[in-house]
């Protein structure tokens, strides 16, 4: 907590979450990157949108918008075109960002709007109780999936790679320094960049699928996660069962925000 | 003084909004209000503002709540099948009290029924297209400068109480074009959102002053808050208690009410001795008004009162206009929606409602017909 206390709403607290969730270490891990980065705390605006995770920006201690379910990046993107000087910050869940909020997602990849995402990816809808999203494993259970998830979930990295994003790193709350560090890279990146932070949720997701309780689902991650890097060198069996972790993808693009600037620049001139 | 322009009233709407200190637009293309889009799009960054086209009608909704509480004026145009999608946001807008401006430029619906065909159908889904309860402004213009000064007004009045309002338009206004002689900059008064006085560690975001809005800090000034759509306490952390819950819905209401003489405009027509009384407005009130000289010609004694201010509801002020008429005539573009709000404060007897929604503009000739039938059964 040394460091990033000065954060932290302690008014709001305690939190919202259940025993063993590791949004905590997800929200810790994205102060300690704003501390790292001596973000100008006036400066930098958190927002987010519905479900446990978006539950956070309510604990942080900046201009803080807690929107609507799947809607925090429309927001965040009226808020970073109407004043550029601001760093903006997205908290979003599995379900928020590429169930309801997939649309924005995508788009906002696509214009490569200097904002920074979040993904609290715990692979269900914990706040309504356990119910799949398009992050659930494909035969997990869920309240909505009692014969297990039938459907396909998403690859969120290469969904943010294809629709043009220029930083995409994966993390988990296990590993929560190198969450820290991807964080910090993706907050540097000038344009739209996603971290998909996978994280536990031992009540609604953990205990459907036998996952044992937190501890257990965190050595799941470290067991089942091989850093990018690592895996060029891995055979497709090897990497049957696993995931990747680590900076997934860096590209240079112009950024929306930057480039109408210049256009407003230029017609002000009198160009127009 | 401005040379006299022949000017859309979808173009009025706009040049109200950007001489009224606009200078954020979001938006999706929609037919019958894409013009206000296009413009904005056009002259917003020549003004140092922004545009921007979202990926669907909700993100349009949101981005202009973010650049809102980011500081600045901000407004979308819409229409009906896009009015609906952005309800979720405009109660948004609603409960953490961010002032956003929407054009709605009706056509017919439901659904998509009829993209480039008039309606004034959306009259009650602006007053309860939300879910909850809520207060609620709207305006409607009636003509191609009042489309201007409606949108001046529609601008001030979101900073001025901090709540989404609707500009209400319809085809026939939106896409008519008159001759008008615009105000100038120094002729136009502009309201800006309350500041604090306080200092950054004694702000409270949702602390209502006296007239029961609170002050309103921008992002990035060292003014830490949190927004949210929960039901909050005054330092808008969620707080979900029946005290804070009745508290807040309540404000939400009479911090609009307790204005409604500033914010109710009309205008009068023939009322000194009218004994039948036309009540309409936006599109509909311009056949209304050539009925009604019609009528005069013929000796009818009617009048008409044209409500530019929809929601709120001018309740009282209609019911004095209304007492002195034996007959009340509700014209409007769809199947019967504000004619409900004036039963519930005019005796029904006397109301008759003249309604037109296959997708025609009325013709003078449908208001004089139900005003002479009116005069014979008044005799």
């Amino acid at each position: 907590m040394e460091g990033i206390e000065k954060y932290l709403r302690k008014s709001a607290l305690p939190h919202i979450w259940c025993p063993g969730c590791g949004n905590g270490i997800v929200l810790a891990a994205m102060l300690r990157a704003i501390d790292k980065l001596q973000l100008d705390q006036q400066k930098t605006v958190i927002v987010s949108g519905i479900g446990c995770s978006s539950r956070a920006s309510g604990y942080m201690n900046f201009n803080t918008v807690h929107t609507a379910h799947g809607r925090a990046l429309p927001f965040a993107t009226g808020i970073k075109l109407a004043n550029p000087e601001l760093n903006v910050i997205v908290i979003t869940g599995d379900g928020d960002c590429t169930a309801i909020g997939g649309n924005h997602f995508i788009h906002s990849a696509r214009r490569n709007i200097d904002i920074t995402t979040i993904i609290f990816n715990n692979g269900i809808y914990g706040m309504t109780g356990g119910q799949y999203s398009p992050l659930s494993p494909q035969n997990s259970k869920a309240t909505t999936a009692p014969y297990g998830v039938g459907e396909r979930p998403f690859d969120i990295g290469n969904l943010a790679i294809a629709a043009g994003a220029t930083y995409v790193a994966r993390g988990t709350a296990f590993h929560a320094t190198q969450l820290t560090d991807l964080v910090v890279s993706a907050i540097e990146n000038k344009g739209f960049s996603v971290v998909d932070a996978i994280t536990q949720c031992p009540i609604a997701y953990g205990r459907k699928n036998k996952m044992g309780p937190a501890a257990q689902m965190m050595k799941w991650q470290r067991d089942h996660a091989v850093m990018a890097k690592a895996a060029a060198k891995m055979t497709p069996e090897a990497l049957q069962d696993k995931f990747l972790i680590g900076e997934l993808h860096r590209s240079v693009a112009p950024e929306y925000v930057a480039e109408y600037e210049k256009l407003v620049a230029r017609l002000q001139g009198g160009e127009a | 003084m401005n040379k006299a322009r022949l000017m859309q009233g979808n173009e009025a709407c706009t040049e109200g909004a950007l001489a009224a200190g606009v200078r954020f637009f979001a938006g999706y293309p929609i037919t019958p209000s894409t013009e206000v889009a296009e413009l904005s799009a056009e002259k917003l960054p020549k003004l140092g503002g922004k545009f921007i086209q979202m990926e669907d009608e909700i993100a349009s909704m949101g981005a202009v709540c973010g650049a809102s509480l980011a500081g600045m004026k901000a407004m979308t145009a819409t229409s009906g099948p896009g009015f609906s999608l952005k309800q979720e946001l405009i109660g948004y807008a609603a409960m953490a009290e961010i002032p956003v401006v929407i054009v709605n430029v009706q056509r017919s619906g439901p659904s998509t029924g009829l993209p480039t065909a008039p309606s004034q159908g959306d009259v009650m889904q602006t007053r309860w297209g939300t879910h909850g309860d809520r207060g609620v402004i709207a305006l409607s213009p009636g003509s191609v400068r009042e489309a201007f000064d409606v949108a001046v007004h529609a601008v001030n009045f979101a900073e001025r109480f901090r709540t989404p309002v609707v500009i209400l338009m319809d085809e026939v206004i939106g896409h008519m074009r008159e001759k008008v002689t615009l105000p100038t900059q120094e002729e136009i008064e502009i309201v800006d959102r309350k500041r604090t006085t306080l200092p950054p560690e004694e702000f409270q975001a949702y602390k209502p002053d006296g007239d029961e809005v609170p002050a309103m800090m921008p992002f990035g000034e060292g003014y830490y808050h949190h927004v949210t759509g929960l039901m909050h306490n005054h330092s808008g952390q969620p707080a979900l208690d029946s005290k804070t819950t009745k508290e807040v819905l309540s404000r939400l209401h009479t911090k609009i009410d307790r204005a409604i003489d500033d914010i109710t405009l009309y205008t009068e027509h023939f009322l000194e001795d009218a004994e039948i009384l036309v009540i309409t407005y936006g599109g509909s009130a311009r056949a209304a008004l050539a009925a009604v000289k019609q009528a005069r010609e013929q000796g009818v004694k009617v009048g008409m009162l044209k409500l530019i201010t929809i929601w709120p509801f001018p309740k009282e002020m209609v019911q004095t206009v209304a007492a002195k008429a034996k007959k009340v005539i509700v014209p409007e573009m769809n199947y019967g929606q504000l004619v409900g709000e004036i039963e519930r404060y005019v005796d029904q007897g006397k109301v008759i409602p003249v309604n037109r929604y296959d997708g025609h503009l009325f013709h003078p000739n449908d208001i004089l017909t139900p005003i002479l039938e009116a005069q014979g059964g008044s005799k």
